[in-house]
């Protein structure tokens, strides 16, 4: 018998049919598509039990509550918590997002010493124990040296018991070098000393409003409390309220609001001014305030005989709407109008701060937007801006000090964190990424000797450190969260551990005790408590038991009482002299300097202004965008690795760039290639590029994509207040 | 099969193939074969006299099959695990009040809680009650370590599937043997199979590899589930097939 190739297929055509009548090719075909349905690599989330923990989130200074799902163990989902005062249910893209964080690759697993060159990368995971006794031998050796004052702290807002520890720790150790990151709100603070002689944080009575004007606040881009500023948004919808946005961009507030006012970028004080001098010329000002509650709104002859002019004297020779029109290139038909629409409106409020508020401004032009709400008496007043104490419920007995704390504490303060630092403690903040003019703020940082970064990420900053003993994420551990952004009723939070610690971190509370346990003496003494949850526990306490029951407490009482006219100042009176003093006066025909801000580097040079400009997409502050935001960025921001600028087609056409050519923007302290997006969208010879981008840290997910536009901006202080209040920068952009 | 016809047609290869076909035949049966290739008669022949060993191989081919197919395969299909404890269902069933619920409960918030956890176990089993020498090894491994034991689930849909107990026992009033059969009368656990291309257990198709089943219990597929929606007439979410819509499981 010989099997030919007959029998061979006969055979085959046999198997086939008797394949066919078995089970086998349908039920793998019935497997096969349930497997490809379901990828076994896909993460599943697990089954179990759902639960909810209330926290909150403290991603942002915004302060909302949190409702955490969790199925047994596992985090699932972050949602709003209904009936907080702060969000009421809502919640922001990044607050979404933030498990990505918890459970992403950019932790920092366990304490960490650096081993290779500054910024390379090589870490050697280290015990605590290890850790903290290497950093006290250091900071034994400074202060036996009597360089305990060279020990400095840079840390977010500065509030609450965590950053006030480690102001406490350096007092004690014997340093006056503790500094916060600074915002619109701390020149805010600032404004309101000068001009109401208090010590206090604007509460906007948004919700009130019938008119609010703003000069470039990005209100639901992200400026204060974020989704309390979106829901505010809704009301004004819903209330017919008038939105007027003054910025040189179509921002989505600009686009959102009833009238958007194209303005020259740097110029929003003197239309404030210019504003009021219409308030003031068609007498719509409130005559009872200024009357009875003003100090310095008209002019008086001294002692001596000699004539200072007031506000009002200053407004109306300077400020007419044609010289305001040709500094701010807003028209003087436009000032009239809106001038006298604010001040007939029934509540009308000014506010400013560019953008999300990140970076302080300018006090000249946040006193001349506050004094438009003088002049139509909308402080204190509903619907306008309440004078407001940020809570104040810390109250620990001063350090103790022995007398190196004592003499490195009284030798003077450094101007911010610099190189004559020989130690630097970075805890809630990112200087090497947030600061402006990166470049010059890596090289002085980089002269630092030690640096410490208690981040629980791998930020730029804890990147370029030589220690890092990563804090709990804020799903991981106790803290209290103080929240003043803007809102009227400050409201202090207690995020409470929503996950068991994933990693070996540390809560900071417990690692600065720690470190003062092992410096001893009167450095231990000044931390008396056992561990960072008993101070937490006793530091509340104050507050009474709402905090601890409903993990929140509102400060009802902070805000000034509607219709309070009382004034801390010498007068008594809301000064208007604080505007008035310290102005240039006019060059021949033209408008007196409100102050004296200038951007780096010469306009034939760079004859362009470049912005940054503020989404809520894009977290641009101490936490990086976590990936799911990554995905939501506009391909107009980001494409790939490169950043866009955003043009005028009239600045395209005069630099003959096209539409998603590359070009290059060039600016006095730096220099990038970015795609062009040409756009009605922003005024002539302005051109925008997004903050958030450009890490060079982080996770790969956002590391290398993009260029940070603080890296371009020059810093600019303001003589006032000491605070960088660089708004933008010169620029020049050449096809590249 | 080729004919002589198609060998004159096609290359010097083919045809040398088929004469060697023809030879082959022609030894079989024995019989003197004429050469012309033209021939009608030929051609029957040569079909005839190669009928046998063709049905043959064609029948081995066949049977060959449809063994791997029904009784090779489901073996090599599913790999057999035994469960960590071998729980005994019909004595717990004698000591609760609440029949199945006792354990397998509904949580406050409607959700329910499938499997128990440790949590539910330790209310009686602290200590070693019995002398099971499975509750013993229950006792010092899960529950005094406070590790929760790893149960194999018989019933888990695959994870596209979305299924709520609340609407068909709450809502609906079935009961559980419907759906699980007599498990709570076993004394002990059965192996868990496990479709090593799914990953999910031998339940959800069905013990028997062709499909067909006598009882609902016996599988957990689709059909299964739109089978008793159809006869139950459970409204028709879809505006569209006037059916059960995808998503009322699918979500």
């Amino acid at each position: 018998m010989k099997i030919d190739r007959r029998c061979f297929l006969s055979l085959g055509i046999g198997a086939a049919a008797g394949t066919a009548l078995s089970p086998l090719p349908w039920k793998l075909m019935d497997d096969s598509s349930i497997w490809s349905q379901m990828w076994p690599w896909t993460p599943v989330p697990e089954d179990g039990e759902y639960t909810y923990v209330d926290s909150v989130c403290s991603l942002c200074p915004g302060g909302c509550g949190i409702s955490v799902r969790k199925v047994n163990d596992r985090a699932v989902k972050i949602e709003g918590t209904k009936d907080h005062p702060v969000n009421d249910g809502g919640i922001c893209g990044l607050g979404v997002s933030g498990l990505q964080l918890l459970y992403g690759p950019t932790r920092v697993k366990s304490p960490m010493k650096r081993i290779g060159e500054r910024g390379e990368g090589r870490w050697e995971k280290v015990s605590w124990e290890i850790a903290i006794s290497a950093i006290t031998r250091e900071l034994k050796e400074l202060r036996a040296a009597g360089k305990a004052n060279t020990v400095g702290a840079i840390t977010g807002s500065g509030r609450g018991t965590v950053p006030q520890m480690l102001k406490r720790f350096l007092t004690a150790y014997g340093s006056s070098n503790f500094f916060t990151t600074p915002t619109i709100q701390d020149v805010y603070a600032e404004a309101f000393k000068l001009m109401h002689g208090k010590d206090a944080v604007p509460g906007f009575d948004f919700e009130k409003s019938t008119f609010v004007l703003s000069f470039g606040s990005g209100l639901i881009d992200g400026w204060g409390s974020p989704v309390r500023m979106i829901r505010a948004n809704s009301t004004w919808k819903d209330n017919g309220t008038t939105v007027v946005q003054v910025e040189p961009r179509l921002s989505n507030t600009a686009a959102k609001s009833d009238k958007w006012i194209t303005i020259k970028p740097g110029t929003e004080g003197d239309l404030a001014l210019g504003i009021a001098h219409v308030i003031i010329r068609e007498s719509l000002n409130s005559k009872k305030f200024v009357d009875n509650h003003a100090n310095g709104y008209l002019g008086a002859i001294d002692a001596s005989g000699v004539f200072t002019q007031g506000f009002k004297e200053l407004i109306m020779s300077s400020y007419g709407p044609d010289a305001v029109e040709m500094r701010t290139g807003v028209a003087g038909s436009d000032i009239v109008a809106l001038a006298k629409e604010f001040a007939t409106a029934r509540r009308a409020v000014a506010v400013c701060g560019r953008g999300q508020g990140d970076n302080p401004a300018d006090i000249k032009e946040v006193m001349a937007v506050h004094a438009l709400n003088a002049l139509v008496d909308s402080i204190n007043q509903p619907g306008g801006v309440y004078t407001v104490k940020a809570p104040d419920y810390i109250k620990w007995a001063d350090a103790e000090m022995d007398s190196v704390a004592g003499e490195g504490f009284a030798q003077e303060r450094f101007s911010g964190i610099t190189d004559g630092l020989n130690a630097l403690f970075i805890s809630g903040a990112n200087p090497y990424y947030t600061m402006t003019d990166t470049t010059a703020v890596k090289k002085v940082l980089d002269q630092i000797p030690m640096i410490v970064s208690f981040s629980s990420f791998m930020d730029e900053s804890a990147a370029q450190s030589d220690y890092i003993l990563p804090d709990h994420t804020y799903l991981e551990g106790y803290r209290d969260v103080v929240a003043v952004n803007g809102l009227m009723r400050p409201v202090v939070s207690l995020a409470q551990p929503v996950v068991k610690p994933q990693f070996k971190s540390q809560s900071t509370g417990d690692v600065i005790i720690a470190l003062a346990n092992s410096l001893e003496g009167t450095v231990a003494k000044s931390f008396p408590w056992l561990n960072y949850q008993q101070c937490l526990k006793e530091t509340l306490d104050s507050m009474g038991p709402e905090i601890q029951k409903n993990g929140f407490w509102v400060d009802k009482k902070a805000a000034a009482e509607t219709g309070d006219k009382n004034f801390g100042t010498a007068s008594g009176k809301f000064e208007f002299t604080a505007i008035t003093d310290n102005t240039t006066p006019a060059e021949s025909g033209g408008i007196p300097k409100l102050s004296s801000i200038e951007l780096a580097g010469d306009k034939a040079s760079y004859p362009l202004l470049l912005i940054p400009s503020d989404s809520l997409r894009l977290a641009n502050d101490t936490i990086g965008n976590p990936p799911f935001m990554v995905k939501i960025v506009e391909d107009m921001i980001l494409k790939g690795k490169s950043s866009f600028v955003e043009i005028n087609p009239d600045t395209a056409r005069k630099y003959d760039l096209k539409e998603c050519s590359e070009a290059v923007i060039t600016t006095p302290v730096g220099k990038a290639t970015v795609m062009v997006h040409i756009s009605e969208s922003i005024m002539k010879d302005v051109v925008a590029m997004a903050t958030g981008l450009g890490h060079t840290a982080h996770d790969k997910y956002l590391a290398g994509k993009g260029i940070n536009v603080k890296s371009l901006i020059a810093t600019v202080q303001d003589p006032l207040t000491g605070y960088d209040v660089a708004w933008g920068a010169r620029a020049k952009l050449t096809k590249a | 099969m080729t004919t002589s016809d198609d060998a004159t047609k096609n290359g010097s290869e083919e045809s040398a193939d088929q004469a060697e076909a023809i030879e082959a035949v022609e030894n079989v049966e024995g019989t003197a074969a004429e050469t012309t290739p033209e021939t009608e008669e030929k051609k029957e022949t040569a079909k005839c006299t190669g009928g046998g060993l063709i049905i043959f191989t064609f029948i081995a081919g066949l049977v060959i099959s449809l063994i791997v197919g029904w009784i090779i395969f489901p073996k090599l299909l599913y790999s057999k695990k035994d469960q960590p404890i071998n729980f005994n269902h019909k004595l717990h069933l004698e000591e609760v009040d609440n029949s199945c619920e006792s354990c397998h409960f509904f949580r406050e918030d409607g959700t329910y809680a499938g499997v128990p956890t440790l949590a539910q176990c330790i209310d009686c089993h602290e200590e070693v009650e019995g002398d099971s020498p499975d509750e013993e090894r229950f006792v010092n491994e899960y529950v005094a370590k406070n590790k929760e034991v790893p149960w194999l689930i018989y019933s888990r849909q695959p994870d596209c599937v979305f299924f709520s107990h609340a609407a068909h026992v709450k809502g609906a009033g079935m009961d559980c043997q419907t759906c699980h059969g007599e498990i709570g009368e076993s004394e002990s656990l059965k192996p868990y199979e496990e479709n090593r291309v799914t990953g999910y257990s031998r339940d959800i198709w069905g013990k028997n590899i062709s499909g067909i089943t006598t009882h609902t219990w016996e599988s957990m597929k689709m059909d299964d589930c739109a089978k008793c929606h159809a006869e139950a007439k459970v409204e028709a979410s879809s505006v569209q097939t006037k059916k059960d819509a995808c998503f009322v499981c699918h979500k």
